[in-house]
C-alpha cells in the first residue's frame, strides 16, 4: 500500500504559475486527476513521478522525496503522455529492455506477462514504428507495468484509444485499484474519469478545485446554475411565467429575439419548462444550453 | 557502472537511424583521401601529416564524436523517450557511462581505426605516425564525446552549438590565437601525435598537460552530464 502526498506544492516557470499551492494525498485505489487542458495535470504528474522539482512545498512517496531519487522507480510506474518510444525496437524488445533496466530476475517472463496483460502479444514482434496510437499507448502501459509497481501514474492514457481498448484499459485500471495499488490517471473528460475512478481530484488553472468521490463531483457539476437560450412562440409571456417558478433564477429578453435564462435547479427546471409552456399555450421552438463547455463547468467549480 | 541494456539500445539507436550512414561516410572519405594522396604525391611525410591532421584529426574525429554522441542523447531528450530510461532505479551516471561507451566504440571504429589505416596507407614505413594519429583520434574523440554529451543535456540545439564550437573555437580562433592550445581538445590530441610519432604539430604544449586536460574533460563531462540528468525536467505539452 503506497501513498503519494503533495504538501502545499507550487511550481512556476519564471513568472508563470503552473501549479498553485496544491495539497493532496493519493492513496490505494484508482484516482482520477480531472481538469481542462492546460490546468496543470501534466505538471502535477511530472512532480509526482520525480521529473520536476516543486518550486515550493514537498512531494513524497511513502515519506520519501521523489525528486532526485531514482530508487522510487522500484515501486512506481509511469505512462507519459508523449507518444515517442524507441521506434527502432519491436514491442517485445522494448518491454524486455524496461524489465532489464529494473533489474528483474527474469526480464523475458516479466515482459511476456505485461504484454499479455494489455493484450499486445499478437503484435509484440512488430517494430514500434508500425504501431497505431492505441497500440503505442498499450505498449507504454506494458513498460510501466513490467515490474509490478505499487504505484502507477498515467498521463491522459485514454487519448487515441478506440472504444474497445478504452473499455479494456478501464477494466485493467479497476482491477489494479482493487488489488490495492495506487493508480492515478489524468483526463479532461468527466465521463471517462467517473467510470473508473473512485476518487476524483479536480484541478483548474493550477489550483486544486475540488476533491471527492465521483458522486460528489458529479453533483457539484450538475447543481451549478445552467444557462439556456429559449426561442418560443411568445417569449415575453413564457419569461414571466418561468420567473414565477423557484427553479429559475433569472430571465432576460434578447434584442434579437428569444429568452436568456438561468436555472438554479436543473432537475426541476427540466420538468417545469414543458409543463408551463403547454399550460399557457406557448410553443417551444428551441431550448439550447449556452455554457455546456467543460471550461465553464470548471470555472464554476473554482468559484464555488 | 555499465548497463548492458543501455549499451544495446544505444548501438541499435546509432545504427537504426540515418546518422549511422553518416558515421560510415566519414571514415570512407578519410581512407579514400589517404589512398588518393598516396597515389598522387607518393610516400611523403609532409603530405601524410597534413592529410591525417587537417582532415582526420581536425574534421573527422570531432564530427564522428558529435554525430555519435548527439545521436545517443539529443533525440531521446527531444521526443521525451528518455523518460523510459530515467524512470528506472538506475544511477544517472550509469546511464551516461553506458551511452558514452557506445560513443567511444563509434570513435574507435569510425575515427581511430580509420586514422590508423590511413596512416599506414600514407606512410607504411612509419607505423609510429599511424599509431600516434590513431591514439590521438581515440583520446581526442573521447574528450569530444564527453563534451558533446554535456551539451546535449544543456541545450536542445546541441548539434548546432557543437558545430559552432568546432568552427569558431577549434577552427578559427585556434588558428589565429596561440593561447587557444591550452583549451583545445584537437591541439591536446596533436600533442599526443607529437609524443608518439616524434613530429611537431603543436608548439609549446607539455604532454602531461595534454593528457591531464583530456582526462579531465572526459571524466568531468561525463560526471556533469549525469548530474544534469539527475535533475531532469520532463513535462508534457502543457
Amino acid at each position: 500500500m503506497s501513498e503519494i502526498r503533495l504538501d502545499h506544492v507550487s511550481r512556476w516557470y519564471r513568472n508563470v504559475v503552473a501549479v498553485n499551492d496544491v495539497s493532496m494525498t493519493i492513496g490505494p485505489g484508482v484516482t482520477g486527476l480531472l481538469g481542462p487542458n492546460g490546468a496543470g495535470k501534466s505538471t502535477l504528474i511530472a512532480l509526482m513521478s520525480g521529473f520536476l522539482a516543486p518550486s515550493s512545498g514537498t512531494v513524497t512517496l511513502d515519506g520519501e522525496p521523489l525528486w532526485r531519487n531514482e530508487a522510487v522507480y522500484r515501486k512506481l510506474g509511469l505512462v507519459p503522455e508523449r507518444e515517442a518510444l524507441f521506434d527502432y525496437l519491436t514491442g517485445r524488445q522494448f518491454v524486455v529492455a524496461n524489465a532489464e533496466l529494473h533489474g528483474l530476475p527474469d526480464p523475458g517472463a516479466a515482459a511476456q506477462r505485461a504484454l499479455a496483460m494489455i493484450e499486445m502479444t499478437d503484435a509484440q514482434d512488430r517494430r514500434i514504428s508500425t504501431y497505431s496510437k492505441g497500440m503505442r499507448q498499450r505498449v507504454k502501459m506494458a513498460s510501466a507495468l513490467v515490474h509490478d509497481p505499487a504505484v502507477l501514474l498515467l498521463d491522459e492514457p485514454f487519448n487515441g484509444m478506440d472504444p474497445r481498448q478504452r473499455m479494456h484499459l478501464m477494466e485493467l485500471l479497476r482491477t489494479m485499484g482493487a488489488e490495492g495499488r495506487t493508480v492515478l490517471f489524468s483526463s479532461h473528460i468527466l465521463e471517462e474519469v467517473e467510470q473508473v475512478a473512485r476518487q476524483i481530484e479536480v484541478v483548474v488553472a493550477g489550483r486544486h478545485a475540488a476533491s471527492g468521490d465521483f458522486g460528489a463531483i458529479r453533483r457539484l457539476m450538475t447543481d451549478r446554475p445552467n444557462r439556456f437560450v429559449l426561442r418560443t412562440s411568445d417569449d415575453r409571456a413564457l419569461a414571466s411565467v418561468l420567473l414565477a417558478d423557484p427553479s429559475v433564477r433569472g430571465a432576460r429578453l434578447r434584442a434579437e429575439g428569444g429568452i436568456e435564462l438561468e436555472a438554479s435547479d436543473f432537475g426541476r427546471f427540466s420538468e417545469v419548462l414543458p409543463r408551463l409552456a403547454r399550460d399557457h399555450g406557448i410553443r417551444l421552438l428551441e431550448v439550447s444550453p449556452t455554457d455546456e463547455s467543460l471550461e465553464s463547468v470548471f470555472a464554476y467549480l473554482v468559484s464555488s | 557502472m555499465i548497463s548492458r541494456t543501455i549499451v544495446r539500445l544505444g548501438v541499435l539507436s546509432v545504427f537504426g537511424r540515418w546518422r549511422g550512414a553518416l558515421l560510415l561516410l566519414l571514415p570512407v572519405v578519410l581512407v579514400g583521401l589517404a589512398v588518393v594522396v598516396r597515389v598522387l604525391v607518393g610516400d611523403d611525410t609532409g603530405a601524410a601529416q597534413n592529410t591525417l591532421n587537417a582532415f582526420g584529426l581536425t574534421v573527422a574525429v570531432p564530427l564522428v564524436a558529435l554525430l555519435a554522441t548527439s545521436g545517443l542523447v539529443a533525440p531521446e531528450i527531444d521526443d521525451g523517450s528518455i523518460a523510459y530510461l530515467l524512470a528506472k532505479p538506475v544511477s544517472r551516471h550509469e546511464i551516461v557511462a553506458s551511452k558514452l561507451l557506445v560513443a567511444a566504440g563509434c570513435v574507435l571504429l569510425f575515427a581511430a581505426v580509420p586514422l590508423l589505416v590511413s596512416g599506414l596507407v600514407l606512410r607504411p614505413a612509419d607505423p609510429d605516425l599511424a599509431l600516434g594519429f590513431g591514439l590521438a583520434g581515440l583520446v581526442g574523440g573521447l574528450a569530444y564525446c564527453s563534451l558533446f554529451a554535456y551539451l546535449s543535456v544543456l541545450t536542445r540545439h546541441a548539434i548546432v552549438v557543437g558545430l559552432i564550437y568546432l568552427l569558431i573555437w577549434e577552427g578559427l580562433l585556434g588558428g589565429l590565437l596561440d593561447g587557444v592550445r591550452w583549451l583545445s581538445i584537437t591541439r591536446w590530441a596533436r600533442e599526443l601525435v607529437d609524443a608518439v610519432a616524434g613530429v611537431r604539430l603543436v608548439e609549446d604544449l607539455p604532454l602531461w598537460y595534454a593528457v591531464a586536460a583530456s582526462v579531465v574533460v572526459v571524466l568531468g563531462g561525463a560526471w556533469l552530464t549525469g548530474r544534469r540528468l539527475r535533475g531532469f525536467n520532463l513535462t508534457g505539452d502543457e
